[in-house]
């Protein structure tokens, strides 16, 4: 106990030429890139009490994640609500927050929908109303409805995936958009597919008794 | 309906709401002799109100000891606390408490119990919880909490207690029924205990406490949507087996978690079975003998340069239940960059958080580490060559790394009293199985390095969210989960002693034989380490003109004071050492070590494992 610390200094030890990149992926040098971040659209299924949503928000926000839309609703299970998301992470990224939504003790079930997915978003919006025929026939072309219709304001609805939707919202400015409330994505898996794993043995329960 | 109380305990394997449609009829037929033997079964005092729900869910729990802090709100569980068994111990601040319930969860291995009222008093235990949180210690929380009516209104001592510790608990519970409060007591205890451990809480209001039920508590069980992994899928294993069998230079990483899950054993074993080296995070200190020759000790920022060297070179990585803190990582793109990385944890969120995990494997440590040790013998049957003579060269390579970069400090003559001496002499005067807690800074990571730890639950620390003050309350936690012939020793730097040291009031009342050593170097030593690494020198607020004399200070608390002088000599020391430890009772020693000693081995923040440095101009 008298030496100190001995031993090569930093430079003077051999070090591994590997590298991972900055979600811990060991990495080839010759083709160091960051993943790219994509869309997806993930879904649980919660238990219907107080407090789970802003557990879900508490979590996504202090996470970090990169959240485009939260919705949420009751499911024909009193019992239950969906919550989808609409998040924008790389792969690693939305594994994430699989997997922390997962551990929500009140979060039953959750999977990300395939591209496939029946995805809606509802905006409602109000424009000028100086031009009521050509509102309407915007209203028309999207399939849209009209809310309400005064000498000054006219408010519409559109429903339809995040695309149209966008459309939609264009096609309007022509008119000067006064306000505009859009609700986010909620979204179903397509044909027999249930949407989160839990579904079919929870639906099973209900409808046995 | 009084003569109708005793059929209103079910008995243990009968569903409650079965008596209510008989109960007139049962009253009729049994209640003389249910009433006859009511001291048979947990429930001798029938329930009548929330809070005694409340305590026979923490009996029924088994809980022994509690920690906490009296208050408006929670006063009406600490009434029925006057008629229970259960021992409580009055700490001085709620923070204490919160410590004291996370060490003794940490030494016992069951969750620790701290009470707390509401508002300041919830709000105090918040730094607690977090500290359990990031180190998945197994805790609950309890708190009062103004009238439900009152909820909302601001009223006084309100605060949102549940909101406030959503981020930093497992789980938490608002009790909004006098007859369920105790179901969800006897739940929060089971899922702060099951799968990955961590802090609960169950927020009371006080007109839930109050209320009247008869409703006896439901033992304690996780619900329905909780349900950790308990082993591996086979193929899984076999992909990870094959693997670590066919790498060059394999380590096992030992967590937290092999802790934890009871599975220090089970590492042992299979190390030794195959020879593999084995490092271990700063939570899983103690899970494999460090006197082993297969030990290399903790690695991390302040970890050995040979565990560094380890994890820096290794090809294969078998990490078991550490969730890859930055702290153990360094820049995560210079760690273990040539390893496939097999990870073992029963947190799936754990798997590919930090770093990408080539083979995941689901499970409890224990069972996961026997089902790769299995699986690892299938592999070896087909490769017999390799038996034995495998990996000499790795561990060969270990050893040298081991001499190259001994754990070892300057003591030229003369020179004033070295932190690492006084480490050293307390680790010599004491048993094996002693418990070590810390505060947090230079102190904390002397007292990982010099002390060698053989035993599991013996090294208790503030981890991850390295909480100064920790070190005072926590001994005293852990005093009461330890073997009575076991010595509780507390390393405490000066800045950290000072944030807590009320807790001393508590260690005399309750008489705890706790030697507290302070490394007093007058100065918040980590941080002014940094300032003159990083900051050039630049000792802005860390540096404390005027400390206190801790001698005077323990002495006025009424426990026993002592003080080491720098210029003391080794004899000197090692007198005052054994006479503090010799001591039945609450005891400080103020140790005045040289203040310019830094901590070394470093692995600057975000730097390369494998860069290490051992001194400051290799910065």
């Amino acid at each position: 106990m008298t030496e100190g610390l001995q031993g090569p200094a930093p430079d003077e030890r051999p070090q591994p030429s590997g590298r991972r990149n900055a979600q811990g992926i060991r990495i080839d040098p010759e083709v160091a890139a960051e993943p790219e971040s994509r869309r997806t659209v993930l879904s649980a299924l919660v238990e219907n009490e107080p407090g789970v949503l802003a557990k879900i928000s508490g979590l996504v926000s202090r996470r970090q994640f990169n959240i485009e839309s939260l919705t949420v609703g009751t499911t024909t299970n009193p019992e239950t609500s969906r919550v989808t998301l609409v998040i924008e992470e790389p792969e690693p990224g939305v594994r994430q927050v699989e997997k922390q939504l997962d551990k929500v003790i009140n979060v039953i079930s959750v999977r990300e929908l395939g591209d496939d997915a029946v995805r809606r978003e509802l905006v409602v919006l109000k424009v000028h109303g100086e031009e009521p025929d050509k509102v309407n026939a915007v209203t028309e072309m999207y399939d849209g409805t009209t809310l309400d219709a005064g000498p000054r304001t006219i408010t519409v609805q559109i429903t339809g995936d995040e695309q149209k939707i966008d459309d939609a919202i264009d096609a309007f400015r022509q008119f000067g958009i006064r306000e505009l409330a859009r609700t986010g994505q909620t979204a179903l898996a397509r044909g027999e597919e249930w949407t989160t794993h839990a579904e079919e043995e929870r639906y099973e329960r209900v409808h046995d008794t | 309906m009084s003569e109708q109380q005793p059929t209103h305990r079910p008995d243990a394997d009968e569903p409650a709401t079965a008596e209510a449609t008989t109960a007139e009829e049962m009253a009729a037929d049994d209640a003389s002799a249910e009433a006859a033997s009511p001291e048979d079964d947990a429930g001798a005092r029938p329930v009548t109100t929330g809070s005694e729900s409340v305590v026979r869910a923490l009996e029924t729990a088994g809980v022994e000891h509690l920690f906490g802090v009296q208050g408006g709100a929670i006063m009406p569980v600490y009434d029925a606390l006057y008629d229970s068994d259960l021992s409580h111990v009055t700490m001085a601040h709620e923070q204490g408490a919160a410590h004291a319930a996370d060490a003794y969860g940490i030494v016992s291995g069951d969750p620790g119990v701290c009470l707390a009222t509401s508002g300041p008093g919830a709000t105090n235990l918040v730094t607690g919880l977090a500290d359990a949180s990031l180190d998945s210690d197994p805790m609950i929380a309890l708190t009062g909490q103004v009238p439900t009516a009152m909820v909302g209104s601001d009223a006084f001592q309100e605060a949102d207690t549940t909101g406030i510790t959503s981020p930093v608990t497992k789980e938490n519970y608002f009790a909004s029924d006098a007859d369920t409060v105790g179901d969800a007591v006897g739940e929060a205890f089971a899922l702060a205990d099951e799968g990955r451990q961590g802090p609960t809480l169950v927020d009371l209001p006080k007109d839930v406490t109050n209320g009247a039920t008869e409703q006896e508590p439901a033992a304690g069980s996780t619900p329905e949507t909780y349900d950790p992994p308990e082993r591996a899928e086979r193929e899984a294993v076999t992909a990870a087996a094959d693997a670590i069998a066919s790498a060059e230079r394999p380590v096992i990483l030992a967590g937290g978690g092999v802790i934890k899950a009871e599975a220090c054993d089970e590492l042992r074993q299979f190390a030794t079975e195959y020879g593999i080296p084995v490092v271990t995070t700063m939570p899983a200190v103690g899970a494999f003998p460090e006197d082993h020759d297969l030990a290399m000790e903790m690695a991390g920022m302040h970890g050995t340069g040979y565990a560094n060297m380890a994890i820096t070179h290794c090809d294969a990585m078998f990490a078991v239940g550490t969730r890859f803190d930055d702290r153990l990582t360094g820049g995560v793109e210079t760690f273990a960059p040539e390893a496939e990385i097999v990870h073992a944890d029963i947190d799936p969120a754990e798997i590919s958080k930090n770093v990408h995990a080539d083979y995941p494997l689901l499970g409890d440590a224990g069972t996961v580490i026997d089902q790769v040790h299995d699986a690892l013998a299938e592999e070896r049957a087909a490769d017999m060559s390799a038996t034995g003579e495998r990996w000499t060269a790795w561990r060969e390579q270990c050893r040298d790394w081991k001499d190259e970069y001994p754990m070892d400090y300057a003591t030229p003559a003369d020179e004033p009293l070295k932190p690492q001496f006084v480490v050293e002499a307390v680790d010599a005067a004491t048993a094996d199985d002693t418990i070590v807690t810390t505060g947090v800074g230079q102190h904390q990571m002397w007292a990982v390095q010099y002390w060698t730890y053989t035993q599991p639950r013996t090294w208790v620390s503030s981890h991850g969210l390295g909480t100064m003050g920790y070190g005072l309350p926590s001994a005293i936690g852990a005093r009461f989960a330890a073997d009575d012939d076991q010595s509780v020793v507390c390393f405490d730097g000066d800045g950290s002693f000072l944030m807590t040291l009320q807790e001393l009031a508590v260690a005399v009342r309750e008489n705890l034989d706790i030697t507290v050593f302070v490394l007093n170097n007058e100065a918040v030593g980590m941080v002014r380490q940094w300032q003159d690494g990083f900051f050039e020198g630049r000792r802005m607020a860390s540096e404390y003109p005027w400390i206190p004399d801790f001698e005077t200070l323990a002495e006025a608390f009424g426990a026993r004071g002592y003080t080491i002088n720098a210029t003391d000599d080794e004899s000197e020391v090692e007198d005052v050492v054994s006479e503090a430890l010799g001591y039945d009772g609450p005891s400080v020693v103020d140790a005045h070590i040289d203040p310019t000693e830094n901590v070394y081995p470093m692995v600057p923040s975000g730097g390369a494992n494998g860069e290490f440095v051992l001194a400051e101009d290799q910065l």
